[in-house]
């Protein structure tokens, strides 16, 4: 069952979705699986032959009222990431097209991107792929009308206001604008994934010399601090 | 340790299990094997967990090697499997001797043919499971010569067969209204429900497309929608029209507007339908679909009090001389 707080991404709607997702996982209901949450909704996964969905849409609308979600606080115990990223080269080769597209050098196009920390709004569509955003309006750009046969994990690409970090290989209809050595998703590890919702990132620029001696590093050299 | 030795097998063959559930707000999806009942059937076969992992074989079997005496359970897609030139009945559980090959070919009808182990394989769990899943990286594609070590295996019952209802031809699939059904309007939604679809020739563990004649399915707005949630069974429409089933392995997230949703007990039919099979779709209430899942689900509990005995044809068994016929009737436990 879906709780959705906007027909668009904004910003209170994000935060309502991430608090909300919280709250019904606090509730422990029997019959309620697992939760996750898009960039503006929340999902209920349950077992309707244990919870009828009478019941639970019930249960969630009681607890919509309690409060005003659109006002709820970011989670917390979240970071600030600081990730080493090549903008542009053969590496990160839309670049150029991507500032274009958004009337701006690639000089202006990199300060742009890598001034301010962007939030994780939410994480999905693959492992520990993290949607990054809001960027300034003029990034309010089109995916492109073709796909990109194939990104490799670690791209940074650009659209609509947001960056996604990428975690597998995988075709993109998004523009290829940084290469970082971050590996999101290590299965091996405790826990596996790096990022959080509500995690703030921010993609520092590096030469591209200097991602070759991260990639032996499943951090790709990010670093983070809590903030408090 | 014991193993099984893979001396051929098809391409996109790989261990699957019941999935990893637990991980949708990380952007895992849950993933298992693409027909679940099968591997509820192998389980019920053999009086194991049904989360015991097998092996999935798309389409092409293989040939396998045991270097202890094992019993297997064969179901999915029913495909021509023999040891020494016996040939083993499919939905059936059978005991393959210490080195002697155990061939399966390839899907007579169906798609996803499952070979099951007493005892499954002893490779370690990551993250909550042993399914391979490709799109996250995670385990990889059976290659010949390939050995996966085998589980201590506690049972000893073979020769017992389950009598399945052939679900790998397709046919009326039914489902219920998902998120942006309404979107659709109600021509779209009747023209949708009454259009016969094959089943395309590309399909696999994330999604299965479907073609149909005529003008698609595409709807105002369709390619603005916000990215959403996702769930095994959603039909998306894609950006030419047609509708693309997700399957077991399908991202967690996805921007295509959704006409309906299969319900879960419908999917395994969708996995198992080969390329080109008619698919219709029926559209039933919430409520009808919650009453069907829990008579499927009931169905499925009782799956390990439905197995029988083995009835071979007397022309299969080379010695017929040599069983005890006196009461005119195999015991059903010849295998062990």
């Amino acid at each position: 069952m879906l709780v959705s707080f906007g027909p668009a991404l904004s910003e209170p709607a994000n935060r309502a979705a991430l608090a909300f997702r919280s709250a019904v996982e606090a509730e422990g209901w029997e019959g309620v699986s697992e939760t996750t949450t898009s960039l503006v909704s929340a999902c209920v996964v349950f077992d309707p032959l244990t919870l009828a969905h009478a019941d639970l849409s019930a249960r969630l609308m009681a607890l919509i009222a309690r409060h005003d979600w659109f006002a709820a606080a970011l989670p917390e115990g979240r970071r600030r990431w600081q990730v080493p990223t090549v903008y542009g080269t053969d590496l990160a080769p839309q670049l150029a097209e991507a500032a274009q597209v958004a009337g701006l050098t690639e000089g202006e196009a990199i300060a742009s991107l890598s001034a301010q920390p962007v939030r994780v709004q939410t994480i999905g569509f693959s492992p520990g792929m993290p949607y990054l955003g809001q960027l300034p309006p003029v990034w309010d750009i089109p995916r492109q009308q073709d796909l990109t046969p194939t990104v490799p994990a670690g791209a940074l690409v650009v659209a609509v206001r947001q960056l996604v970090l990428f975690s597998v290989t995988t075709p993109t209809g998004w523009r290829h604008v940084g290469q970082t050595a971050l590996q999101l998703f290590q299965p091996e590890a405790e826990p596996p994934f790096v990022l959080r919702p509500g995690d703030e990132v921010q993609f520092v620029p590096v030469e591209r010399a200097a991602l070759e001696p991260l990639q032996d590093d499943p951090m790709g050299g990010a670093t983070y601090q809590v903030i408090s | 340790m014991t193993s099984l030795r893979i001396q051929r097998i098809g391409p996109g063959a790989s261990l699957q299990d019941l999935g990893r559930p637990g991980w949708l707000a990380q952007g895992l999806s849950r993933g298992g094997a693409a027909d679940r009942l099968a591997l509820y059937e192998g389980a019920a076969l053999l009086g194991q967990d049904p989360g015991t992992a097998a092996i999935e074989l798309p389409g092409a079997g293989g040939v396998f090697v045991f270097d202890r005496d094992a019993r297997v359970a064969l179901t999915g897609a029913p495909m021509a499997a023999s040891v020494e030139g016996q040939a083993l009945v499919w939905n059936a559980s059978h005991l393959v001797p210490a080195g002697t090959p155990l061939e399966i070919g390839a899907a007579r009808a169906g798609v996803y043919g499952y070979l099951h182990v007493g005892g499954g394989f002893d490779v370690p769990s990551v993250m909550g499971g042993r399914s391979a899943q490709f799109t996250a990286g995670l385990g990889a594609a059976l290659q010949a010569g390939d050995s996966l070590p085998l589980g201590a295996d506690p049972g000893s019952v073979t020769g017992q067969a389950l009598d399945v209802d052939p679900r790998g031809s397709g046919g009326t699939i039914r489902v219920v209204p998902s998120l942006q059904t309404p979107m659709f309007g109600e021509a779209t939604l009747d023209r949708f429900a009454q259009t016969t679809f094959a089943r395309d020739a590309r399909a696999n563990r994330m999604g299965v497309r479907l073609n149909s004649d005529g003008e698609g399915f595409l709807v105002e707005g369709g390619l603005s929608v916000v990215s959403e949630v996702i769930t095994p069974g959603d039909i998306q429409v894609t950006g030419d029209g047609a509708p693309y089933v997700l399957m077991s392995e399908c991202q967690t997230t996805g921007g295509y507007p959704r006409i309906a949703t299969v319900i879960p007990c419908d999917l395994p039919r969708v996995a198992q339908a080969p390329a080109g099979a008619q698919i219709r779709f029926a559209f039933v209430t919430l409520d009808e679909a919650v009453e069907i899942e829990r008579r499927a689900l009931a169905a499925r509990a009782a799956l390990p009090r439905a197995t029988s005995a083995l009835v071979r044809d007397p022309h299969d068994i080379p010695d017929l001389l040599s069983y005890q016929l006196i009461s005119g009737v195999i015991a059903g436990d010849e295998d062990q």
